[in-house]
C-alpha cells in the first residue's frame, strides 16, 4: 500500500536510476548484453520493449479484477506475447534494418524478466495510470542503461558512432580510436565487461545515497517466484 | 553427418548460446554458484530445450501451412510453458528421483530466454528436423559447459582477494568476461574442421 502513496512523478522517475531495472534490479540482462554493440540497435531495442512495457502494464492493470490469481502468469504472458508479436510486426513493417540487427531479439522480448517483473510486481496490484506510468519510466530506464552500454561499446570497438538516422548513416566522427579501434569492445567478452564496470558505478551511486549494492535476486526476479515451494526457495538462493 | 557435427560444435563452442549469443544470462549469473546445481539445472535446460524442439518443430509446419507464422511467438512460449508443467508432473509421479535432481529447475526454465532462443533461432535458420534437434542438443551442451566451467570459477573467486567495490556482481561479470573471451579462441574452428 504505500507505493500508492508515492506520487506519478516519482512512479516515473523511479525506474531512470534509483530502481533502474537493469543497472540496480539486475533484469532484462540478456537483451542488454545482446543488442548493445551498438547506439541504434541498443536504442531500437529500449524502445520496443518500452512501448510493450506500457502496452502490457496498461492491460494487465485494466484486467487486473478479472483474472484469477492462479492463473495471472500465463495470462500475463498472453498479453505481453500479444504485444510483442504487434511490436514485432510493426518493426518488420517500418524499420526492417532494426529488425535485421534484433533479429531473434525481438520475439525474445516475451521472456524479458522487466516485463513480466513489473505485471507480477506492479501492474497487477495498482490503478491504470499508475501502471502505464510506472511502465514508461521502467521503459526509459532500460533504454538508458541500453543506450550507456550501446554508447560505450560502439565507441570504443569501432572507433565512432553510426546511426542512420543521423547524417546520412555516415559516422557521426572518428575519434581517438577510429584507426584502431578496441575491436574486443563489440565482442561477447566486451559486453560482460562494459555491464560489470555500470553496475559498480551504479553501486557506488547508490552507495552514496545510502542504498544497497545491486545484487542479483535469482530468487526475487523470478516471475515464479509466488509458485515457488520452500526448498526451491533455498536452492536457487545459495 | 557431417553437417550434423558441424551444427553441433558450432552451438557448442563457437556460437556459445550463454557466452557469444547472450541466452541464458539469468540462470548463468544466479545459479552457478556451485557445480552440483550448475550440472542440474543444465541438464534440465538440456531436457526441456530438445522437448521443446521436438515439440514445436511440428507445430511450426502447421501454423507455416495456414499462413500463421505471426502467432509462433505467442504459441512457442505457451507451448513451452505447458510442456514443461506437464513434465514436472510427469516427472513428480513417475520418476521421483529424476524428479528430485532436475525438478526442482524446471519451473525456473519457463521464462529462459534460451529456451525460446533455440526454438526461434532453428526455424530463423531454416533447419529441418534432425539438424533443429541436433542443434538443440549442441545448445544445451553449450549451456552446460559454460555453467560448470563458470561454477568452478566462481568457487574460486570466493577465496580470492577481490577490490572492495567490486565485489559481488562487478567480478562475476568481469569474470564471465574472461571466461567468454576464452571461447573466443575456438572462432574458425567449426570451418576449418569441416572445410
Amino acid at each position: 500500500m504505500a507505493e500508492k502513496k508515492r506520487s506519478l512523478g516519482k512512479e516515473l522517475t523511479k525506474g531512470f536510476l534509483d530502481e533502474n531495472p537493469v543497472l540496480r534490479l539486475v533484469l532484462g540482462t540478456c537483451p542488454t548484453l545482446a543488442v548493445s554493440t551498438s547506439v541504434e540497435s541498443a536504442v531500437g531495442m529500449g524502445l520496443a520493449a518500452t512501448i510493450v512495457l506500457i502496452c502490457s502494464n496498461i492491460a494487465i492493470s485494466a484486467l487486473r479484477k478479472v483474472i484469477p490469481s492462479k492463473v495471472r502468469i500465463p495470462a500475463y504472458v498472453v498479453v505481453i506475447a500479444s504485444f510483442v508479436t504487434i511490436v514485432q510486426m510493426l518493426v518488420k513493417a517500418f524499420a526492417p534494418s532494426l529488425d535485421e540487427q534484433l533479429g531473434v531479439y525481438l520475439p525474445l522480448i516475451v521472456v524479458n524478466c522487466i516485463i513480466l517483473g513489473r505485471a507480477e510486481a506492479f501492474a497487477g496490484k495498482n490503478n491504470v495510470l499508475a501502471s502505464a506510468v510506472d511502465g514508461l519510466g521502467m521503459g526509459i530506464g532500460f533504454t538508458i542503461a541500453l543506450f550507456t552500454m550501446g554508447f560505450i561499446r560502439e565507441f570504443f570497438g569501432t572507433g565512432t558512432i553510426t546511426i542512420s538516422l543521423i547524417n546520412n548513416g555516415k559516422e557521426l566522427w572518428t575519434p581517438l580510436f577510429g584507426e584502431n579501434p578496441i575491436l574486443i569492445f563489440i565482442l561477447a567478452p566486451g559486453g560482460f565487461f562494459v555491464f560489470g564496470m555500470l553496475i559498480m558505478l551504479a553501486n557506488k551511486i547508490a552507495e552514496k545515497k545510502g542504498k544497497p549494492k545491486a545484487q542479483l535476486h535469482s530468487c526475487k526476479a523470478c516471475p515464479m517466484f509466488a509458485t515457488c515451494t520452500s526448498s526451491e526457495k533455498e536452492d536457487c538462493e545459495r | 553427418m557431417k553437417i550434423f557435427f558441424s551444427i553441433l560444435l558450432t552451438a557448442i563452442l563457437t556460437q556459445n548460446f550463454v557466452l557469444a549469443k547472450f541466452l541464458g544470462i539469468c540462470p548463468f549469473l544466479g545459479v552457478s554458484k556451485k557445480t552440483k546445481t550448475a550440472t542440474g539445472m543444465s541438464l534440465a535446460v538440456i531436457f526441456v530445450m530438445v522437448l521443446s524442439t521436438a515439440v514445436t518443430y511440428p507445430i511450426n509446419t502447421l501454423l507455416v501451412n495456414n499462413d500463421l507464422e505471426y502467432l509462433q511467438t505467442i504459441v512457442f512460449i505457451l507451448v513451452i510453458a505447458a510442456l514443461v508443467q506437464l513434465v514436472e508432473i510427469v516427472l513428480k509421479k513417475y520418476m521421483p528421483p529424476l524428479y528430485n535432481s532436475l525438478g526442482i529447475y524446471l519451473p525456473l526454465i519457463t521464462t529462459n530466454c534460451a529456451v525460446l532462443g533455440v526454438v526461434l533461432l532453428n526455424i530463423d535458420n531454416g533447419y529441418g528436423f534432425a539438424e533443429s534437434m541436433v542443434n538443440s542438443l549442441g545448445a544445451g551442451i553449450g549451456f552446460l559447459v559454460a555453467m560448470v566451467m563458470f561454477a568452478g570459477v566462481r568457487e574460486r573467486m570466493e577465496s580470492s582477494d577481490v577490490p572492495e567495490s567490486l565485489k559481488g556482481l562487478p567480478i562475476t561479470l568481469v569474470a564471465a568476461s574472461l571466461v567468454s573471451m576464452s571461447f573466443l579462441g575456438f572462432a574458425g574452428l567449426v570451418e576449418n574442421l569441416f572445410a
